[in-house]
């Protein structure tokens, strides 16, 4: 076969249009950062997510040790489950804390995992008890108000309620936090 | 006077009616354009160095306009991003904002649209100055199939060309928004590339728009491609397919892009 010309430059096309292809993969694309290798699955219920959507990350210390693999809703104790993969060179203690945080002020939402103390590891199939939610702005401001309003309260006499004290004093709307207080 | 009226209404309606069956026939031969088209393609893989050919008219012919425009695009992307970006204090993200834009609509569909106005009226003008000077049917004289011999190898070299110079696009018109957005106006290069890895998905925004693309690339070929094969055997019959070609390519990559993307986001 004999070549011609225009072999060589539709070579050149095809081959720079691989090198695109090539250079959105590995340098625009998250085909080489995705890839976790082999993973251990465990679940954690939330009583609110937020924003929270599959494929999101799981860090710990900053580090992206893992990914969210689903979200369902558990109407029976009306909760949400968390399933996250977890890659297999890094083992949690069996306490560890799971939390939603935000990245940036109006970022996307991930899960941060605190490590515990305990002997014991995660495996796989295994629940993380220990959680906290996501942050609710609207459940901080009304508690932010609610607390101001009792300290209004207190100015004008009367006595602090324990309860709402304690509230006050969180920074974060967590799981501990009672929330039948009048302000919701 | 009101007999004047309905005839004038009547004559309104039948020529909206003629333009629509006239429309109607158009597609139904352009689908059966296609379908034949499809069917004869086997002769033309057979003969691939006719392929290569029109891959160099169509493809190797259309790089400089594409890298040219690309670039500028993505410059102008970089510079409005930033201008708006930093209101909010994240001129950071202004990667993944020039990234997913290119990658997910600008880089086929502007591509789709120069491709029309460069390689789409050239097959278009190509095709039916052959029709005008009866070289068509001087092949189907000698036997030869022009949709085998002609209109095949046009379309799979469109088809194969129109991917490449969609990803040639997104690729160069990134490189365009790297160079104002870091050098220009100092974004730190580091948060540029992490943030755009962070946030552009190898399968839900690369590939789509590969697959965007492939279809602009079927669609542009074939309207050009019907257009002079179907174009009066005149002067003015191909300046007018040429401008058809033009027109109708625009109009159906903007709304075939609708309805890929409300498909892509919907999953």
């Amino acid at each position: 076969m004999d070549r011609t010309t225009i072999d060589l430059w539709v070579g050149v096309f095809v081959a720079l249009g691989m090198a695109a292809l090539l250079g959105l993969a590995m340098k625009v694309g998250n085909l080489t950062s995705a890839n976790l290798g082999p993973t251990y699955s465990v679940s954690a219920a939330f009583e609110n997510v937020g924003s929270l959507k599959p494929n999101a990350p799981v860090k710990s210390a900053g580090v992206v040790v893992g990914r969210v693999d689903s979200i369902n809703f558990d109407g029976l104790k009306f909760e949400a489950i968390v399933k996250i993969n977890i890659d297999q060179r890094y083992k949690f203690p069996k306490d560890t804390f799971a939390n939603i945080y935000t990245a940036g002020l109006l970022g996307e939402q991930y899960i941060g995992l605190e490590a515990g103390g305990d002997e014991d590891t995660l495996k796989n199939g295994d629940r993380i008890a220990k959680t906290q939610d996501a942050i609710v702005l609207e459940k901080m401001i009304s508690q932010f108000l609610f607390s101001k309003a009792s300290e209004t309260k207190a100015d004008n006499a009367e006595p602090i309620p324990a309860s709402t004290a304690k509230a006050s004093d969180k920074k974060s709307a967590g799981k501990t936090l009672e929330l039948g207080d009048p302000g919701f | 006077m009101i007999k004047l009226l309905v005839i004038g209404i009547g004559r309104v309606l039948r020529g909206l009616g003629t333009r629509m069956i006239e429309r109607v026939w158009r597609l139904g031969a352009g689908a059966r354009l296609f379908f034949l088209t499809i069917f004869y393609s086997g002769e033309s893989f057979r003969r691939f160095h006719l392929v290569m050919r029109e891959i160099y008219f169509t493809g190797v012919m259309s790089l400089l306009i594409i890298i040219v425009s690309a670039f500028f695009v993505g410059m102008v992307l970089a510079l409005q991003g930033y201008n708006t970006l930093q209101k909010y204090g994240s001129s950071e993200a202004i990667g993944v904002l020039v990234a997913l834009s290119l990658v997910r609509e600008l880089g086929p569909v502007v591509t789709a649209l120069l491709f029309a106005g460069r390689a789409g009226t050239a097959i278009t003008a190509e095709i039916g100055l052959m029709k005008t000077t009866e070289q068509l049917s001087a092949m189907e004289m000698m036997a030869v199939s022009p949709i085998a011999r002609v209109v095949a190898p046009r379309f799979w070299a469109g088809v194969i060309s129109m991917p490449i110079l969609a990803s040639l696009f997104s690729m160069v018109g990134i490189l365009g928004g790297y160079l104002v957005a870091v050098p220009l106006i100092g974004v730190d290069q580091g948060a540029f590339w992490s943030q755009m890895q962070a946030n552009v998905d190898f399968r839900l925004d690369i590939v789509d728009g590969l697959i965007k693309s492939l279809v602009f690339g079927v669609a542009c070929t074939m309207i050009a491609l019907f257009e002079g094969f179907d174009a009066p055997p005149t002067a003015e019959g191909v300046s007018r397919a040429t401008t058809r070609t033009v027109v109708i390519s625009s109009l159906t990559v903007l709304g075939l892009d609708f309805v890929l993307t409300s498909f892509m986001l919907a999953v």
